[in-house]
């Protein structure tokens, strides 16, 4: 099999002691990051990419180390749920519901390494459908001109706003400052300047690096020192850790569900713009229904443990196929880790398996690892991390401030990019307090120019005729999956909202959402 | 496959690691020689940048290490904007330049700079440009193109990596005037993000012409995915590309190349630009750099000092005359 070779050779790719030593820096500070209230996969990664760059290293080990951060967090995500009652980032959410309960009855340690083994058997299988969905998914892409792109992009929009934000009119909003702002700067079709304001430096548009450490990492801060005065971090209460390997028995209990939700989430995430807080709240939902007869979801049932922790790790490597194969990322956090890609001159989509196959398989070969690492890490360990939960904000913040600030200046050497970003943090601030998600923002910036050249395109190779937009089967398949995924979260988004959020009591104020 | 690159990306670290310690030398020469390449690490001026100093360190035609600043933005105009404003009597410093630098000084994209506010020293090489079509069209010459471009302009659409008015859109309309196609209006051009997006919906059927350069189009010309009915060069290629027709064999004095060379800023004293001039000169001579060309797809374009100074000079013009045309 061709796709096995290359994941051969991705393999020899990845096992230096170099990518090695780096996957698995990347997977404990991912850990650490997704356990930490707040602070996502999103932000995680896009605090990490400084150093990436700053470190100087090549495409594949700045991969490697970035994606292991995006599975660590995923993984950490849990940690918290399960000891705190508080969801380490939103996907976790589903993950309180059972596991606060478990912990609770002083089976916290069993919760824990069980939620562990789950999110590795939902990684380790969206790893393999990566393997033979993405190819695949590249061969499709041959299919899509100038206006099935257009589709595409406005599919991501559409669907964005859906599950994972609390209001769909903010969403939009949020959308479309994102497009606001990537008008910024040269317009590609026609050489024009646009809102530059005869800047030069604004000429390139606003770097969405730049944008992104502003709006999700200072935004923490500033977050943070609002809150200085008033009440102190989650005070963490005596938690019994218990017994910290699962029994035999248990795993057996919960495979069923493992694999049926792995299955779930993997398909909520090749969605692009579902992403995993979806993959893990259909997941916990449909076993709920499916399994749930004598009515102990809920209550500490080890199975609602391992059916959101399956469903959203299989999120977050089924998400990395639209953004791999097409360049459309699948979540907020494939979005943060497509601007890396774009970072480093590598153009995800069609063109990056013929022309970049050993970043891709190497990168592929690299998640393997990094699963297996972070199962490693999550049984032992967990003791370890549930006390990392105790580092005061006061002396994290800084050190994300500092981060920021150093990693911006080292990529572009341009302290007017500093301006940029601290305007940004502000704007990021702000948008909080409003409950406006910030990932749409990020989504306009980064696929808004791509967006409107391929409107321009198509409308320029028809000669002005706007009905080839809808001029292929495929591309009508695309609008219409947008209209309905834009249209159904209007009307069972609340229902399903009110059910997420009565399920788990308490949510962080401006919570990010991936 | 090409797993070595992540190996050539440690080999060249290493190099400029070891560089490091060595101290400046005396004379005259730069003390501290320093390229600016106005774009981020990875494109083409990075790659003069580096490459050309890692190359004459090498020879030992500059006695430390090149420091290279990536220094991006506006397209290159942040780079030119500040040499002319700051750094306008360093004698050690060298800029990375190319066709699309003249571009935008020709088209007015640098906001209150020209061509003249910098010297010009000398050009390091330069990749010819191409007109492409699928392996399936059933166009065959570039006369062949241009003809049903004048017989139904609606009927072909040119994809190249560049904005409209860049350098791919220019090589185009280069040859259309050559061809005798007046109005460069009836030219449809659809600008995409770089070589092989453009290329890709030329195989999607999207579009039915590509303008690029030689090293865009090599792999999909390897792959037999696309033909390549003109070379915009004024010989015919070595090596592999030689079975391509140009454009002038065809009857179409049409010339494209994308020359890479460097600017130096205003100031610098006649003593260090002719220094500078006759080191790339003896950089451009080595048998080295003639692999480093080899190796990257650059072809020969031999240019220095003053005979540099007015190929700018000529080529912004025409750029200015063809734009004027796009834009009335």
């Amino acid at each position: 099999m061709e796709v096995l070779a290359s994941l051969g050779d991705g393999f020899s790719v990845a096992f230096t002691l170099q990518n090695l030593m780096l996957a698995a820096l990347g997977c404990f500070l991912g850990t650490i990051m997704g356990a930490l209230p707040g602070l996502g996969p999103s932000n995680g990664v896009a605090i990490l990419i400084p150093l990436a760059f700053t470190l100087g290293l090549p495409p594949t080990a700045a991969l490697i180390l970035l994606t292991s951060v995006y599975y660590g967090a995923m993984y950490g995500g849990r940690i918290s749920s399960i000891l705190l009652n508080i969801p380490g980032d939103e996907p976790a959410l589903m993950t309180c519901l059972d596991g606060y309960p478990m912990a609770q009855k002083g089976r916290a340690g069993e919760a824990l390494a069980l939620s562990g083994v789950a999110s590795f058997v939902g990684a380790f299988l969206a790893t393999w459908g990566l393997v033979f969905i993405a190819p695949q998914l590249v061969k499709v892409a041959l299919l899509f001109g100038p206006a099935e792109y257009f589709a595409l992009f406005t599919l991501a929009f559409a669907t964005l706003g859906g599950i994972s934000s609390t209001n769909q009119a903010k969403a939009a909003f949020a959308a479309a400052l994102g497009l606001g702002i990537a008008m910024i700067g040269v317009d590609g079709q026609t050489g024009v300047p646009r809102f530059t304001f005869g800047e030069v430096h604004l000429y390139d548009g606003i770097d969405f690096l730049v944008a992104l450490v502003g709006l999700f990492a200072l935004s923490e801060v500033l977050i943070f020192l609002e809150h200085r005065h008033g009440e102190s971090e989650a005070s963490a209460k005596k938690v019994e850790i218990g017994r910290i390997t699962p029994s035999l028995s248990m795993l057996k209990y919960c495979t069923p569900t493992m694999l049926r939700t792995s299955v779930l989430g993997f398909v909520a995430g090749v969605l692009p713009g579902a992403g995993a807080s979806l993959g893990s709240f259909i997941s916990y939902s449909m076993e709920k229904r499916l399994v749930d007869r004598e009515g102990t979801f809920g209550t500490g049932d080890p199975r609602g443990v391992a059916a959101p922790e399956a469903g959203n790790n299989a999120a977050a490597g089924g998400a990395l196929v639209p953004m791999l194969a097409l360049g459309v990322p699948g979540s907020g956090t494939t979005a943060v880790l497509l601007a890396v890609l774009l970072a480093l001159n590598i153009t995800p989509g069609p063109l990056l398996f013929t022309q970049n196959p050993d970043v891709v398989w190497g990168l592929i070969a690299a998640l393997f690892i990094g699963n297996f690492m972070l199962l490693a890490m999550n049984i032992p360990m967990v003791g370890m991390f549930t006390r990392v939960l105790l580092v005061p904000p006061r002396i994290l913040m800084p050190v994300v401030a500092m981060v920021s600030f150093v990693g911006i200046y080292g990529i572009s050497g341009s302290s007017f990019d500093l301006l940029v970003m601290v305007l940004f943090g502000v704007l990021g601030w702000l948008l909080r307090k409003l409950d406006v998600p910030l990932v749409p923002i990020i989504l306009g910036i980064l696929l808004g120019n791509a967006m409107e050249a391929n409107l321009r395109r198509a409308i320029s190779i028809s000669d002005g005729d706007w009905s080839v937009l809808v001029g292929s089967p495929l591309a009508i398949g695309l609008w219409v999956i947008a209209f309905v995924g834009f249209i159904l979260p209007i009307i069972f988004g609340a229902a399903l909202k009110r059910r997420m959020k009565l399920a788990a009591s308490k949510e962080d104020e401006g919570e990010l959402v991936d | 496959m090409r797993f070595q690159h992540s190996l050539r990306f440690a080999l060249a670290g290493a190099v400029v690691a070891t560089g490091m310690a060595l101290a400046p030398a005396s004379a005259f020469e730069p003390e501290q020689p320093e390229c600016i390449a106005p774009a981020n690490p990875g494109g083409g001026w990075d790659f003069t940048c580096r490459q050309v100093g890692k190359t004459m360190q090498d020879l030992g035609l500059i006695g430390s290490t090149m420091q290279v600043v990536n220094l991006a933005g506006g397209g290159g105009g942040v780079a030119f904007a500040e040499v002319v404003n700051k750094r306008g009597d360093d004698n050690d410093l060298i800029v990375a330049a190319s066709t699309a630098t003249a571009t935008r000084l020709a088209t007015g994209a640098y906001p209150g700079n020209t061509m003249d506010q910098v010297r010009w020293l000398a050009t390091i090489g330069a990749d010819y440009g191409v007109i492409a079509v699928a392996a399936d069209s059933e166009i065959e010459t570039l006369p062949a193109l241009l003809d049903q471009i004048k017989a139904d302009p609606a009927s072909i659409a040119v994809a190249g990596g560049s904005a409209v008015g860049g350098w791919d859109h220019l090589k185009v309309l280069i040859a259309a005037k050559a061809g005798g196609i007046d109005d460069f209006r009836s030219v449809k051009y659809i600008a995409f993000d770089g070589g092989g997006e453009a290329v890709t919906q030329l195989l999607a059927g999207s579009v039915q012409a590509f303008s690029g350069d030689i090293s865009e189009a090599k792999g999909f010309v390897d792959s037999g995915d696309i033909k390549v009915i003109a070379v915009l060069a004024p010989e015919r290629l070595s090596g592999d590309f030689s079975k391509f027709p140009t454009a002038t064999e065809q009857g179409i004095e049409a010339l494209g190349a994308n020359w890479r060379g460097f600017y130096a800023p205003k100031g610098m004293s006649d003593e260090a630009y002719d220094h500078w001039v006759g080191q790339i000169k003896a950089l451009y001579d080595s048998p080295e750099w003639k692999e480093v060309m080899a190796a990257n797809g650059l072809e020969p374009l031999d240019l220095q000092g003053a005979d540099f100074e007015a190929f700018v000079a000529e080529s912004v013009a025409t750029i200015k005359d063809l734009t004027a045309a796009i834009t009335q």
